[in-house]
């Protein structure tokens, strides 16, 4: 057909492509520096859409990674700094090995470091990209600042990552952008909303680690280092757009309240202050005093549609939520977790000065509306404020309004912790207590606190109408086929024994038509092409999968809340 | 001496045999310039090759050519008188005969043999070896110090004043701490938003982490707790098959929830998926699942067809392996592996008659001809042909005169099959004719007109596996020359001269007048069961025993035009029905699949297929449900008979 006959593999979807191995020598780097360099550039495996093309035909499995990303990475100054850095460690093994203790000391002063200001840069090159991927950077930062000063990491990145932590709460406090709370058994899940973005990170319970032998450090280092960089920049940026000070200031007030107090006790004098900031209890210095025209900004977008004007309305009353309370923290309880949640809607909030610093009133104020105990029982209590359990606190984040706080006493079993991040669609699992949220969002039923049987017995319905529902179609076929089972089993007997008089049946014209299309379309599916009918098959597995996991838990609440109802009732009848 | 040395470097670079001439001529030149002082220089001597002098003296005097008259004769006595004639040269400088003396002659010899020039010189002498490992207590040299080198140099202690000034003043600082907090700054301060298009458009943006359930709660509801076996089940499963990466718990307070032990962890493999998970782009397949359900014509509208179960035909006590049914429609013949042939009459499932053969049958067929009434039943390695004497008393007379007026031709040919008249008690039953074949017949079946029978013995081995028996000459032939595979089943061509044979994979159409292959369809199975012919005879279909039936077209192509798996299990008969746009397909799974398909007279219209029907009645024994189906002759009626000895007719 003229022209040369085209080789295999010389081009297409065989060039675009190159294997891990082809790329390190391209780039001659060792793998760890490899590995780094592409966390670093970000740049990931890709997945080819013909395996065996790009892998010229042979089916050995392979990492491939993009040839335009690699031919990026040739460029990269960075690469230049990693092979400086690895002539400095021959160096210096070197100088080690003659014993020259002053060569030594001066190599490490000169110890060749790289910034990755132009990587973030060039990664995110719009800011609202950079707080769009902050997710992963926060959950690592706040990781990091949980370990122990000794072993795994540098002192200096487990300082910056708290740091970093710090100036991100304190600025979700004065944002108030926070939205959702989770306690789930791993850490707190929390969720802000930062310029239309939704970013949840998670923080660890305060425990010392127990670092495992698998995970290999030296990864998650090089991930940090290029979060924390990130973060930073961020949080610059964020704090310019709300004309904070950076790095954080704390406001004049708040300065001289805390001052009054004895610092000394707690951190030495170069550490007190940053550890005011970490006690989030104190608002920021502004570079501009502070004007509060946010929200009259925010209500003047005439072309809004209603249902965004409402939903407006919500999150302003939701960022005021705790507004006017004053909080009081006694010391079992999380209290960073806590005092950030609470000032992050508007509460006030103090614990005993032996706790932490940065309180800022003691316990024997007579203002305080709620005293936060995670204990069974407490000596000395006043009789002007609430004794609640911790979990009130997220509830009433979730919820958006102020729950009822007789379920939360002291010594009382706690409804059950819902995830805020569930949203169910038609046809999911919803579990009463969410029902029971809804409705009193709605302001349906308002709280009776006097006749709390009466309530629970509602509840009690409430759950048995909802497990009806769900399974309301169940029953109905059951029942269907168990009729139909019976009369046949009559009509058998009847035919060998006895004749009984016809009985004219009642043609069910709506029962025969959805027969006859039921028939109809098993048919047609016995006509479908074998790729179609794959494809079907899976969809329809799905779907029933998903109403089955949805049948398992109703009737997995309906078994439990029937084996627990004489309990109930008999631990009524003692009261 | 400085000639001599001057030489024997010389020498020491050639070793030539052919330059040792010139060396020679060079040594003369060296010895002869002090006399005589040819002042040309180093000129090829070619130059004075026409002139009587060759050279100018220091005085700028001719040096003249000496007087050279020798001829050859004079050469030669020369050469044989002169004894010295082989120590003389010419020196071309000054052309003048020289003789050399001893010690030159020596000289040349020496250099000659590749020694040194210098008589007295000493190739090998001792060598002292200076730098030795051996340390020696005296320097090698006994040079003095320089006075530099303890006296303080001048211009350093300048330089050093100038730093020590200059850090007292604050202008240099010795070993600045280095900055070890990060700065930070506008990044965004110039953001392009040209700029945003930095990544390329493969670039595939890390998926967010999935957000946590209520089953993760520290106080999850109660329903989301695993109950004891679902533990159990979590903990036998392998940590990748799980479809939760822990176990959910409930805590009484915020108090007592412990660290989560595999934090670091998920932490450490969300950092491996993000830089070492291949990413791919993925389509999510956003189909309503309605929408791939193929459009059809309403059953409804594609009727008649049989819907319901209206008769069941009870008597065999084991398989029905076969029914036929008279070309009118009133009877229906059904053969059993209880070795008896039964009658029927269709509209009442009366059974009319038993006959009993000597073995299970395998086949019954009914002769499509009207004006006879005969039915070729098949048993072990015998055919009988029967006259079950039902219906028309005139057309069963007819038939037995046609039998009966068979006269013997004059020669008798050897054939493979022996043909006997029934007499006697077989005679009474109906039995006529009596085909012994060499090997188990399985299948036989009748040409349109009614005269010829096709016989199928299934063997690998031999080529006699398809017999065509001529009923009214009785005559019997072998088409096949050769064995093509194991034969299934046969069929003639309703209306052309053509013969269809399936084999376990192909279906070969032959032409019987041409004698030659016509076709051979490719089914796409593994194993064709059985095998039915339009009407039209342009298209046929074939079950097959890994649950397809295959519609071949003729006129498209050697391949299926359909393939049906409608069946759950192996088909065991197919159908056509002979007048109406009918096919049926009975199966293992006891299910017989009634399925329009419209033959258009248009060749460029593809036949239509739509199932209209499953008909379900017998029961599986065996693994067995239906083994044969039929269809009425005349009505859209379909029998099928089953493995749990009954034949059920659906209208």
């Amino acid at each position: 057909m003229g022209g040369l006959q085209k080789k295999k593999y010389e081009s297409g979807s065989a060039t675009n492509y190159i294997s891990r191995n082809k790329a390190r020598k391209k780039l001659s780097l060792s793998l760890a520096d490899f590995r780094r360099l592409c966390i670093l550039k970000g740049i990931y495996p890709h997945e080819p859409k013909h395996k065996k093309k790009v892998n010229k035909g042979s089916t050995a499995p392979r990492t491939f990674y993009l040839l335009k990303d690699i031919r990026f990475l040739l460029h990269e100054p960075i690469v230049g700094k990693f092979r400086e850095y690895k002539i400095f460690v021959r160096k210096l093994r070197k100088a080690y090995g003659k014993a020259e203790w002053s060569g030594v000391q001066r190599m490490k002063e000169n110890k060749p470091a790289y910034k990755l200001d132009h990587i973030i840069k060039e990664r995110y090159p719009t800011f609202i990209d950079a707080v769009r991927d902050v997710d992963d950077a926060l959950s690592m930062c706040f990781l990091f600042s949980t370990f122990a000063r000794t072993g795994k990491c540098h002192v200096q990145t487990i300082q910056l990552c708290r740091r970093l932590g710090v100036e991100w709460m304190n600025y979700i406090i004065t944002s108030r952008s926070l939205r959702k709370v989770f306690l789930s058994i791993k850490g707190i899940y929390y969720q802000a909303e930062v310029l239309g973005q939704t970013i949840t990170w998670i923080i660890p319970y305060q425990f010392a680690h127990d670092h495992p032998t698998d995970v290999d450090y030296r990864v998650m280092a090089t991930f940090t280092e290029l979060y924390t960089t990130l973060l930073g920049f961020v949080n610059f940026r964020l704090y310019q757009t709300l004309n904070l000070v950076y790095p954080p200031k704390l406001d004049g007030q708040g300065e001289f309240s805390l001052k009054s107090e004895c610092e000394e006790d707690y951190a030495l004098e170069s550490e007190s202050y940053s550890e005011k900031l970490a006690a989030l209890s104190a608002s920021l210095a502004r570079t501009v005093p502070s004007v509060e025209d946010e929200e009259a900004e925010l209500d003047h977008f005439p072309a809004e549609g209603v249902k965004k004007k409402k939903k407006n309305l919500e999150q302003n009353k939701q960022k005021k939520l705790f507004e006017g309370l004053k909080f009081f923290l006694n010391r079992e309880v999380p209290r960073e977790s806590l005092a950030f949640v609470i000032r992050c809607f508007g509460g006030e909030v103090s614990w005993d000065k032996s706790l932490c610093i940065g309180s800022t009133y003691d316990e024997t104020d007579e203002t305080i509306t709620h005293h936060i105990v995670d204990r069974p029982t407490i000596d000395k209590q006043y009789i002007n404020r609430y004794y609640i359990q911790p979990q009130w606190v997220y509830d009433c984040v979730n919820g958006k309004i102020l729950l009822p706080v007789e379920e939360y006493f002291l010594g009382v079993t706690l409804p059950p912790h819902l995830s805020p991040f569930v949203e169910e669609s038609e046809g999911d699992y919803v579990p009463p207590e969410k029902l029971k949220l809804l409705a009193l969002q709605k302001g349906e039923k308002p709280p009776e606190e006097d006749e709390e049987e009466e309530e629970e017995e509602e509840d009690d319905e409430d759950d048995e109408e909802e497990d009806d529902q769900s399974e309301d179609e169940d029953e109905a076929e059951d029942e269907a086929s168990l009729a139909e089972m019976e009369e046949k089993r009559a009509q058998g007997k009847s035919l060998s024994v006895k004749v009984t008089p016809g009985k004219v049946k009642p043609e069910n014209r709506m029962r025969t038509e959805q027969e006859e299309k039921a028939e109809e379309k098993r048919l047609a599916i016995m006509m479908m092409k074998k790729r179609e009918k794959y494809l079907y098959d899976k969809i329809m597995f799905g779907k029933k999968r998903h109403v089955r996991e949805a049948n398992k838990l109703a009737a997995k609440r309906k078994a439990h809340d029937d084996a627990n109802k004489p309990d109930k009732k008999k631990k009524k009848k003692k009261c | 001496h400085s000639s001599k040395r001057s030489l024997t470097k010389i020498y020491a670079y050639g070793h030539d045999q052919d330059q040792r001439k010139f060396w020679l001529a060079l040594i003369l030149t060296s010895v002869t310039l002090q006399d005589i002082r040819n002042t040309v220089g180093n000129i090829p001597m070619e130059w004075y090759k026409d002139y009587p002098h060759i050279g100018y003296d220091l005085d700028g005097k001719k040096i003249f050519k000496p007087i050279r008259n020798k001829d050859e004769l004079d050469e030669f006595l020369d050469k044989m008188e002169n004894p010295d004639y082989w120590r003389t040269v010419q020196d071309k400088m000054t052309g003048a005969d020289i003789r050399l003396s001893d010690e030159q002659v020596d000289l040349v010899h020496r250099l000659q043999e590749g020694k040194f020039g210098d008589v007295n010189f000493n190739e090998y002498e001792p060598a002292i070896d200076f730098f030795s490992n051996e340390v020696m207590i005296h320097p090698v040299t006994n040079r003095p110090q320089d006075k530099r080198s303890f006296i303080p140099s001048l211009i350093e202690k300048e330089k050093v004043g100038k730093l020590v000034h200059a850090i007292k003043m604050g202008w240099i600082k010795p070993r600045r701490p280095k900055e070890t907090t990060p700065q930070y700054y506008d990044l965004w301060a110039k953001e392009d938003p040209n700029s945003i298009l930095g990544r390329h458009k493969m670039h595939v943006p890390a998926p967010k982490l999935k957000l946590p359930g209520h089953e993760e709660s520290y106080n999850p509801p109660p329903e989301y707790l695993m109950s004891e076996e679902e533990r159990l089940a979590w903990e036998q499963q392998d940590p990748e098959d799980r479809k939760l990466s822990f176990l959910p718990q409930k805590f009484a307070c915020l108090r007592a929830v412990p660290a989560y032990s595999r934090f670091i962890h998920e932490r450490f493999e969300r950092c491996l998926d993000l830089y070492l998970c291949p990413r791919q782009r993925k389509m999510r397949v956003n189909v309503n699942p309605e929408d791939l359900i193929p459009k059809l014509p309403k059953p409804k509208d594609l009727q008649p067809f049989p819907t319901t179960q209206s008769l069941v035909y009870r008597g065999h006590s084991s398989l029905v392996r076969s029914i036929s049914t008279s070309p009118s429609g009133q009877w229906l013949v059904s053969g059993s592996d209880d070795c008896t042939v039964r009658f029927w009459e269709v509209s009442t499932a009366r059974c009319l008659k038993t006959v009993e053969v000597g073995g299970a049958v395998k086949g019954v067929a009914w002769n499509p001809n009207p004006s006879i009434c005969l039915v070729a039943i098949s048993y072990d390695d015998t055919v009988v042909l029967l006259n079950p004497g039902l219906g028309d008393r005139l057309v069963s007379t007819a038939t037995d005169q046609l039998i009966s007026s068979y006269e013997e031709p004059e020669e008798v040919k050897e054939q493979p099959v022996q043909w006997t008249v029934a007499e006697g008690e077989g005679h009474e039953q109906g039995h006529r004719l009596i085909l012994k074949h060499p090997k188990a017949v399985r299948q036989v079946t009748w040409h349109g007109k009614g005269d010829y029978l096709a016989c199928v013995m299934p063997d690998n081995g031999s080529s006699l596996q398809v017999v065509i028996h001529q009923v009214s000459k009785r005559r019997t032939q072998n088409p096949f020359r050769k064995n093509k595979g194991l034969v299934q089943c046969v069929s003639f061509h309703p209306i052309r001269p053509y013969f269809f044979v399936a084999t376990q994979r192909y279906v070969r159409v032959y032409n019987l007048i041409k004698q030659e292959l016509t076709k051979k369809l490719m089914a796409n199975c593994k194993w064709i069961s059985s095998m039915a012919t339009h009407p039209g005879g342009d298209n046929v279909i074939c079950g097959s025993y890994d649950c397809r039936l295959a519609w071949f077209d003729l006129d498209l192509s050697t391949k299926p035009y359909k393939v049906l798996r409608h069946h759950k299990k192996a088909l065991r008969s197919v159908a056509y029905h002979r007048h109406y746009p009918l096919f049926a397909s009975g199966s293992d799974d006891g299910s017989v699949i009634v399925c329009h398909g419209m033959v258009y007279n248009d060749l460029l219209q593809n036949p239509l297929i739509v199932p209209v029907k499953v008909l379900k009645g017998h029961t599986i024994t065996h693994d067995l449900g239906v083994l044969d189906v039929t269809f009425h002759p005349t009505q859209p009626w379909v029998f099928s008979s089953g493995a749990d000895g009954t034949v059920r007719l659906f209208t």
